[in-house]
């Protein structure tokens, strides 16, 4: 695997030709419908989910849509989900759990939409929710970080058994820019918080954080979309065959301890 | 859009106001700065004898000025029942932030805690809980692993000991110094809450200024029932964010208590006075006994 910073990956995860999960739903899932909605005020069209086969197996995708094109980014607001998009997502989690489905999160955003009517309907409650809920959700959840992992935003996709990172993909509690320009009053200091954060697969890997990396063509997904897909293809079927075999409340607690186990302090 | 909100938020809004500023009148005459307090929302200027005699709630607009740890504590539970939690537990540098340490030992010093909470066990009105205070003088009371270790362990333990726990919530979000550790810290708490939850455990949290950020997408929100002080701030993402996205200003009252009640968020807002008795009585209601008499 290269050894780029963590600059040198910002770059290329937010390269133009980047895949999404409008390049790998088509390409890694059979007969994919897509269920709208949260059942409660609307459907975002920043989260999309439905059910469809991993190779033979029936699973419940939920994926965090970074469009393509401006027109794509427009609908589904840039990756940033209102409240209703982490209620669709429960919603569809819930109904998995039902029919004994595996969830598959995919998880690519820049972070939570700030805005007015997030706030008056509840960006804060929906997220607290799905981790809270998520937690003990009595079906296999695997969650991939595709690109960005944007905070509270990913996390509430990303309470899992597994967590996976694509070799490039970012995972951190606030945005480059963002520490930058608490840290320094400087958002143009970017690249240098960049470093400073910890954010790389490897990273996390190390704080026990990201359970598997999944490796990127030479360059970036960007250079082969077929064997970006494929490599997460082959590490969700394996995935979901080993976790599938578990026994559900030995799988629960580990997944509690996996969360529980964070963190560093001294008595 | 920006995650920095999930810690600026405070910062933005009430940072600079929260100090008791020198008060000068036109002649430029020096006023004690112990001597008096300015009301960050109305600017009303009082006696500091008369807000600490009101427990430290302006008269004039009713908001609720933030308190240290030990002041809500005096003000909750019933004397000497407090039995702390992992009092010695502090926080080391997950991912080697610059000056990390230092600024923890300052504030530890400063402030006389070690990290933002302090958790522990106690009664209100003879009715024995869990209960969590977490202090905005300590960083913000930001969440790091200090924070979210202490509050799954008192969780924990009341889960063990089917106990009610009460959790007086106020935070500027996750803490930025310990990067995807304190992130962590939302899924560790939010499962621990809900495997309280599922054993049957009643959580009340109470809000105080300020809830934002993390803390109010995880633990913050899970309260069986949801308590607030009136006027406090709860939120999710930062006023000044907010602005910049949408480009109009927003509206005085938003992200207020009362803003949060109206949206479907918070069950009850109470004055700081009747805090002990409508917790007790919330307690009461859920059938667990009353020891002795109660301070």
């Amino acid at each position: 695997m290269s050894k780029l910073t963590a600059c040198e990956r910002l770059e290329i995860i937010r390269h133009k030709d980047r895949p999404t999960v409008n390049d790998y739903i088509p390409a890694m899932f059979t007969r994919f419908m897509e269920f709208h909605g949260d059942r409660l005020y609307g459907d975002d069209a920043a989260i999309i989910g439905g059910i469809g086969y991993l190779s033979e197996t029936p699973v419940t995708v939920i994926a965090q849509v970074k469009g393509r094109n401006l027109d794509e980014n427009k609908k589904s607001n840039f990756s940033m989900p209102h409240p209703e998009g982490y209620r669709k997502a429960l919603r569809l989690a819930k109904q998995a759990e039902k029919f004994h489905r595996p969830v598959i999160c995919l998880v690519d955003t820049p972070g939570a939409f700030c805005g007015i009517e997030a706030e008056k309907r509840g960006q804060g409650e929906a997220i607290a929710k799905n981790l809270a809920e998520f937690m003990t959700l009595r079906t296999p959840v695997i969650s991939v970080v595709l690109g960005e992992g944007g905070s509270g935003g990913a996390l509430a996709l990303a309470v899992c058994d597994e967590l996976a990172m694509l070799e490039n993909a970012l995972y951190s509690v606030i945005s480059p820019r963002g520490a930058a320009s608490i840290l320094w009053k400087d958002g143009t200091r970017e690249k240098e918080a960049c470093e400073v954060l910890k954010i790389t697969a490897e990273n996390l890997s190390d704080f026990g954080v990201c359970d598997k990396i999944i490796p990127e063509p030479e360059g970036g997904a960007h250079l082969s979309k077929e064997i970006m897909a494929d490599n997460i293809y082959e590490y969700l079927v394996d995935a979901v065959y080993r976790l599938n075999k578990m026994d559900i409340d030995t799988l629960l607690q580990q997944r509690y301890h996996k969360f529980r186990k964070i963190g560093m302090f001294a008595e | 859009m920006a995650l920095e909100d999930l810690f600026k938020v405070v910062k933005e809004r009430f940072g600079a106001e929260q100090q008791v500023q020198p008060v000068t009148d036109e002649k430029e005459v020096e006023i004690p700065q112990d001597l008096l307090f300015k009301c960050p929302r109305c600017s009303n200027v009082i006696y500091n004898e008369e807000f600490i005699g009101a427990l430290k709630v302006c008269p004039k607009c009713g908001y609720h000025a933030r308190l240290t740890w030990k002041e809500r504590l005096d003000l909750t539970v019933d004397k000497g029942s407090f039995r702390e939690f992992d009092e010695g537990m502090h926080s080391l540098n997950p991912i080697g932030f610059p000056k990390y340490e230092d600024k923890i030992d300052k504030l530890s010093e400063q402030v006389g805690m070690n990290d933002a909470i302090k958790t522990g066990e106690c009664t209100i009105r003879g009715y024995r809980c869990v209960i969590g205070i977490m202090d905005s003088h300590f960083m913000m009371a930001s969440m790091g692993s200090v924070v979210g270790e202490k509050i799954a362990r008192a969780f924990e333990y009341a889960t063990e000991k089917k106990l009610p726990v009460v959790m007086f919530t106020a935070s500027g979000g996750a803490r930025m110094q310990e990067g995807i550790i304190s992130l962590m810290q939302m899924a560790k708490t939010s499962g621990a809450v809900k495997l309280h939850s599922d054993a049957g455990g009643l959580y009340i949290t109470v809000m105080t200024d300020p809830t934002t950020g993390g803390v109010t997408a995880s633990f913050a929100s899970l309260g069986d029932v949801i308590l607030a002080e009136p006027k406090v701030l709860i939120g999710f993402a930062g006023r000044r964010v907010i602005q910049d996205t949408i480009r109009q200003r927003l509206p005085d009252d938003f992200q207020s208590a009362e803003f949060l009640q109206e949206c479907g968020f918070v069950d009850m807002i109470v004055e700081r006075g009747m805090m002990r008795k409508r917790i007790s009585n919330i307690l009461k209601i859920h059938g667990f006994p009353k020891e002795g008499t109660g301070r």
